[in-house]
Formats: C-alpha cells, structure tokens, sequence
C-alpha cells in the first residue's frame, strides 16, 4: 500500500536489482489521534436542554375572557427554603386561614411511595396521567400512523380537561432557581396542563409563618 | 552456521491513518463550539428532552449574584442593536472597538463604560465583565434596552434564560418581570438532561 515500487532502472550485471520505497504512515497515525483527541475534548457533545414556559401577561384581561379553572381542582404550591414545599388545596377561605393544618408540608422527593410531591399531584390527577398513558401506549403501538400533531393535539385535550387539576406555583423569597424548574419539570412528569407562576400573597406568607408556628401567630389575633 | 535471514516488520499503517482521517472530519464537521461563559453556571435538571434552538437565540445568563449577560448569536443583529443601544445612551464607538466588541461573544458592561471595556486587552476584558454585567435596575434598565432593540430587528428571536441552580428565586423574578414587561412572554429555560421516570 505504502509502498512505491521504483523498478529496477540500473540494469548492469546480472539480475535487476528491486528497490521499493516505504513511506512510514506511523507519524501521520500519532499526529491524527492527537487531533482527534483534543476535537472529542472539546466538542460538547450533549447539548442542553430548553424547557419552554409562558408567563401571563401583565396586563389585565376581561373577566370573561379569563380562563375558567374549577377551584375544587386548584393545588397551591409554595415553594420555600431548603427545598421544602407548601401546599393547600382549592381556594381558602377567611377563615381557613386561621387553621395552621390547611397547609400541608412536602419534599421535591420523587419516589412515588412516600408523600413527596410526585405523589401527591399523581394521586391528584389520576385520570389525566392514566388516559396520557394510554395515549402514549398507542403512540407505541401505532408508531409512525400517529403523527406528531395528532398526538400533540390529544394530549393538549387530555391536560385541558376541565377537571384536570390546575397548579398553583408561588416560589417564595427563599427558594431558588432549581426549586422552580424542579416544580416545573413535576408539572410534565404528571401530566399537568393548566400551571403557572404567581407571586406570592401577604396571605400566603402568613399561613407558612402560622404553619410554621404551629398556629401560635393565629391565636395571638 | 546457518544465514538468518532477516525479516524487518514493517506494518502498514496506511490503513489506520485512512480511519483516523475520517475519525477526524467526522469529529471536525459535528463539532460546534459554545461561546464562552464569562460566568460558570450549573443548569438545573429537568426531563425535558428539546434541545437548545440553534440558530436565532438570545441567550440571558444569570450568574449567582443575579448579574446579567446576554448573547445575540447572529452577528448583523448583535451589530444593530449596538448601533442603536450606542446611539439611546449617547456613546460612541471608533471602528477597532466595534470590532473588539464582535469578537466578544457575550455582552455584560454597561453601555458608558463600553468604549474603555474594549479598548482593554482581550484578557482582561472576561474579568472585568464578570465584576459588570448588564444593569438591570428599574432607573437604568439596559437590559431592557437590548432585548428590545435586538427583537426590533427580528421579532422571531427566540429567547433562553440560563441561570445556575442555586440562584436566589428573587434575582431570576426580576429578570422574568423585564421579560414579562416588554411581553416577552414566551421563552425557555436551559436545562440539563435528567433521564425520566419509568412509566411516564
């Protein structure tokens, strides 16, 4: 291969004499690895992730046009310190504030036995995960006769089912950035449509100082 | 005594030198190089599994003190919006300094100190960006200023927001409340890949 066989073009005595002519490919070999080693370094070859959000507007709407959510389906996060969550169900009333047990305490844990987050939005949205499940199955099944449109377009039916529950997520001052995101991602684990990020209410912060205090801040009042 | 007869091993490393070139070109066409970070942050993880847009990005970065620093990745925008954020703030920029500052993939100082920014060496310019950044404060909101300027030029510019993952929620509200403010409504956050859950 390496070789170029040059003939033998002095032919004086007897037999010809054959040259042939290497050329060591070996340098070339060591050069091109480091090569490659130093493009495979510095090559990222995962490349991030985006998660796509939409925030409302700042603006207000008309009340008729504001989307319609059945408080009974609502769940309030709200997300604290050292990755701690607060949660309440529905809408509170006056005098459920006073009641430090209408919070409930829970962990981003994603271990679906215990009583993390998971778990607890899973429980709360039973059918939407089912019928996203069996909507993926069929994906599966189908392969490629299920476009992408189609499948976007039932799983945007399923999540924006009236009764799908709707999550409130309000991070506190003392969260932080990974906290959301964790929040958000659970909203795609369980299959959770209707969400978004509010701030947070005098209301809420009394109810995790009441919580907190066991019920000693509403008993002073 | 009997003549040995000598054999010198030659192998043959065309072959291999063949499969390394083409190790090579396929790692030299696939490779994209990120711009530098002035800042080193860790994106959270999440499950989502779409991949950063690549062409036609803003890219906000939030280090851990909450400073900002913003890429425009398409040069003739990042070009325009300089025009015109120099021409609001009244500064302005001799040819080599418009130079330097293309060849700085990331904006971060703000915009009256720009002209002794660029006329720093190369080296010096990721340190004293990483002690600047944007400003972002409601009397003096540049950042602001460009996002707009930059979506003036091309409205379809998408917009990802990049933030360590231990960053206070209070500093990444601020940057979500400008967006929000200039109904930038809609854009994403850079996240790493964490495999899902079973079953889901």
């Amino acid at each position: 291969m390496a070789n170029i066989d040059t003939g033998g073009d002095e032919v004086k005595k007897g037999k010809p004499k054959q040259e042939t002519l290497r050329v060591d490919f070996t340098p070339m070999v060591d050069m091109n690895m480091l090569l490659i080693t130093f493009f495979m370094l510095v090559t990222t070859l995962s490349k991030p992730q985006v998660m796509d959000i939409a925030m409302p507007s700042d603006q207000k709407i008309e009340d008729a046009l504001a989307p319609k959510v059945k408080e009974s389906r609502a769940i309030t996060l709200l997300l604290g310190e050292d990755d701690k969550v607060y949660y309440y169900l529905g809408k509170l009333d006056e005098s459920a504030y006073s009641d430090y047990t209408v919070l409930k305490e829970t962990t981003y844990s994603s271990n679906t036995s215990n009583e993390g987050l998971r778990s607890i939005l899973l429980e709360r949205n039973a059918e939407a995960v089912n019928q996203m499940r069996d909507l993926k199955l069929e994906r599966a099944e189908k392969g490629n006769r299920m476009s992408e449109e189609e499948f976007n377009e039932r799983s945007r039916e399923i999540k924006g089912d009236v009764d799908a529950l709707t999550v409130i997520i309000k991070p506190m001052a003392n969260s932080n950035y990974k906290n959301l995101v964790d929040a958000l991602d659970e909203m795609q684990i369980c299959s959770v449509g209707k969400y978004a990020i509010v701030d947070v209410t005098e209301g809420d912060l009394f109810l995790v100082e009441n919580y907190k205090a066991q019920g000693a801040y509403s008993s002073v009042k | 005594m009997a003549k040995i007869k000598k054999h010198s091993i030659f192998i043959d490393m065309t072959a291999m030198s063949d499969v390394t070139v083409l190790l090579l070109t396929f790692f030299m066409l696939t490779s994209t190089f990120l711009p530098q970070e002035p800042v080193r942050v860790t994106a959270p993880a999440s499950v989502m599994e779409i991949k950063v847009p690549e062409y036609n990005v803003m890219n906000i970065l939030v280090d851990l003190q909450g400073k900002i620093f913003l890429n425009i990745d398409r040069p003739e925008v990042r070009m325009e919006a300089l025009e015109k954020m120099s021409e609001e703030y009244g500064v302005t920029l001799n040819d080599r300094q418009k130079k330097v500052f293309m060849e700085q993939p990331f904006i971060g100082v703000p915009m009256n100190r720009l002209p002794a920014f660029l006329d720093l060496p190369l080296r010096e310019q990721d340190e004293a960006m990483r002690q600047h950044g944007i400003p972002s404060d409601s009397i003096n909101n540049q950042f602001i200023g460009w996002i707009q300027k930059a979506r003036e030029i091309d409205n379809e510019m998408k917009i990802t927001l990049k933030a360590d993952q231990s960053t206070p929620y209070p500093l990444i509200e601020s940057v979500m409340k400008d967006l929000v403010k200039i109904k930038a409504n809609r854009y994403s956050l850079v996240t790493v890949l964490k495999g899902a859950p079973e079953g889901f």
